[in-house]
């Protein structure tokens, strides 16, 4: 095996639990691959000592017979997962330095089935962003560049470093998070696969918080099979969160591959949106024609409130946002500026440690829930948000298994191109995705072609609630129909070989 | 609706986030480029809808009212930039 970094993390999982691979080469070589993408910026900290220790225990284990699920296998964490002993930052200053003394639920039991932290992913500063852009680590960059073009691209965001990491073959999977759109979008930049599972899935608890009723974590991997490897190990019932479902977790990676056969997929009408290039729509057309010729049904259907759902998650989103940012007040963790007094000591302390973009959404929070306009705002979004999820639950009513839209309205961006003083074209790259977290249901993006640009783009499959599996067996089948997706050779790296699928 | 630069500062105060002189007008524009993006919220009708306050038909789960943890506290200071005997260390409160 000449290199290693190119084996999906389900190839890996087999050569190391049949002792033809060690955890300590595949870490060795991972840990190269991470130090030699530097100008990716994908981590904002990197963990070789432990990887090494990790991996250690996890080839003593297998010595032992007692390989995990996971053993072995090195992975990358978004930095919004708090790991013990090791600095959580959320991608912003005000945490920079904040060294957890605990563990996420979801990372611990990533290591409880054996898998290596390499490091800690970027990602937007308190995973507000579309681009990576607003981390006060830097931007991450994406691996893809256009044909003959050296301008930076964007990862997407929020969850950039974990989608740049991914595609460039720093990691074999990544943890990342979605509150509008943060895995399923830059999985489709990046030419990834991303699941954002059902609300209540995964545990939140030690994950930093955002917007407490639309976060949920979920991975990024560079195949389908993998993706429901990791879900399978990140999802479950926490005590810690109350939010957290009691169902058995089912064998995600059993659906991979199962036929789709009378499936029915909808198409909602008013996915179709002004403006959209025309080669989202004619992958669209050929993902429809994919899941045909497997077998499935397609039928048309309507989502009426679907673009209520952007602009109510403008309120929500900033709402919770606002509450759950209240307690970084320069107390009890993370950066103090001083003040004359207290109340000045917190205003300073939050004027310099949040970004543009947090403080922005900070405000726009406080406001919408401020005395006099709670009602018209934060309450309205709640009933907008019933309305959305009815249109979801009519089409499952209906007799739909799934719903097949395009995962974002455009390839990946430039670096600095979006954003600036318009936040909305920015937040428009969720459009697509954020109605999935409104109605609290599982969407998943697969790759499915290239643009013109050559640029990776993704279909986004959306399901019922706990019907993960049906989006494994879909997405399986585009992935195995759309064409090779090959990333460009490794630019960033002196050292790494070109990386080929 | 929108808002004007008093409100701005009033917004920022509740927030408690300082803001530079200069920042008012620049935050104005752009709180105001947002609340006229979910403006489009006003044409619909809700009359009689529930809002949604929960994410999935469940009841919270509640445990045993019991002590689960403690005896930390050298660990919930740990990242404190001030603390003094395992307390939390702010500028004086009270004159």
């Amino acid at each position: 095996m000449s290199d290693l970094t190119s084996l999906t993390l389900a190839e890996a999982r087999d050569a190391v639990r049949s002792k033809r691979l060690s955890s300590r080469e595949l870490t060795e070589a991972h840990l190269a691959a991470m130090a030699a993408a530097r100008p990716l910026n994908a981590f904002i900290t990197e963990t070789p000592d432990r990887a090494l220790a990790m991996a250690d225990r996890a080839d003593a284990r297998v010595a032992r017979g007692e390989a995990g699920p996971l053993e072995g296998l090195p992975l990358g964490i978004k930095d919004l997962y708090c790991t013990e002993g090791v600095q959580t930052t959320a991608g912003s200053r005000i945490l920079e330095g904040f060294v957890p003394p605990y563990e996420s639920t979801v990372s611990s039991q990533l290591w409880r089935d054996g898998a290596v932290m390499l490091g800690k992913l970027n990602l937007d500063e308190f995973a507000m962003g579309s681009s990576n852009e607003t981390s006060y680590f830097g931007p991450a960059v994406s691996p893809w560049r256009k044909p003959g073009s050296n301008a930076g691209l964007v990862p997407g965001g929020s969850s950039g470093g974990s989608a740049a990491a991914v595609a460039a073959r720093l990691c074999l999977a990544a943890t990342a998070t979605d509150t509008g759109g943060s895995i399923r979008q830059p999985a489709a930049f990046t030419g990834t696969v991303g699941i954002k599972p059902t609300y209540g899935r995964c545990s939140r608890w030690g994950v930093v918080a955002f917007a407490s009723s639309l976060d949920q974590a979920g991975p990024i991997t560079r195949t389908v099979r993998d993706a429901a490897i990791m879900l399978g190990s990140m999802a479950g019932h926490d005590p810690k969160d109350s939010t957290s479902v009691d169902i058995a977790v089912p064998d995600y990676e059993a659906a991979v591959g199962a036929s789709v056969a009378g499936k029915v997929i909808g198409i909602p009408r008013e996915y179709r949106i002004d403006g959209m290039p025309a080669e989202i729509d004619a992958l669209w057309a050929e993902g429809i024609a994919w899941l045909k010729a497997a077998g499935a049904r397609v039928v048309d259907i309507a989502l009426p409130h679907t673009k209520y759902a952007l602009p109510a998650y403008y309120i929500v989103a900033p709402a919770e946002a606002s509450s759950n940012l209240a307690r970084y007040d320069g107390v009890r963790y993370g950066l103090r500026v001083p003040g004359r007094d207290i109340a000045e000591m917190y205003g300073n302390t939050r004027a310099a440690g949040f970004g543009a973009e947090v403080r922005r959404r900070i405000m726009i929070g406080t406001y919408v829930l401020s005395a006099g306009y709670y009602d018209a705002y934060y309450l309205k979004a709640q009933k907008i948000r019933t309305l959305v999820r009815r249109d979801f639950e009519t089409a499952f009513a209906d007799g739909v298994d799934a719903i097949l839209t395009p995962a974002t309205p455009s390839a990946a961006f430039g670096l600095g191109e979006k954003g600036g003083d318009d936040p909305i074209a920015m937040y428009l790259n969720d459009a697509f995705t954020v109605t999935v977290n409104m109605a609290g249901l599982p969407g998943l993006s697969v790759p499915a072609g290239l643009s013109a640009d050559k640029l990776p783009l993704g279909l986004q499959l959306i399901g019922r609630p706990f019907e993960e599996e049906t989006l494994f067996a879909l997405a399986e089948v585009i992935a195995r129909s759309a064409p090779a997706i090959d990333l460009p050779s490794a630019w960033w790296s002196a050292t790494a070989p070109a990386a080929h699928r | 609706m929108s808002i004007d630069q008093a409100t701005v500062r009033r917004v920022a105060q509740l927030a408690r986030i300082t803001l530079a002189e200069g920042e008012v007008a620049h935050l104005q524009g752009e709180i105001n480029a947002i609340l006229s993006f979910v403006a489009e919220l006003d044409g619909v009708d809700v009359t009689g809808v529930e809002p949604m306050t929960s994410v999935l038909p469940m009841r919270l789960k509640r445990r045993a009212d019991a002590v689960t943890d403690g005896g930390i506290a050298p660990l919930i200071v740990a990242n404190a930039t001030a603390s003094e005997d395992h307390l939390f260390a702010v500028p004086k409160v009270i004159e």
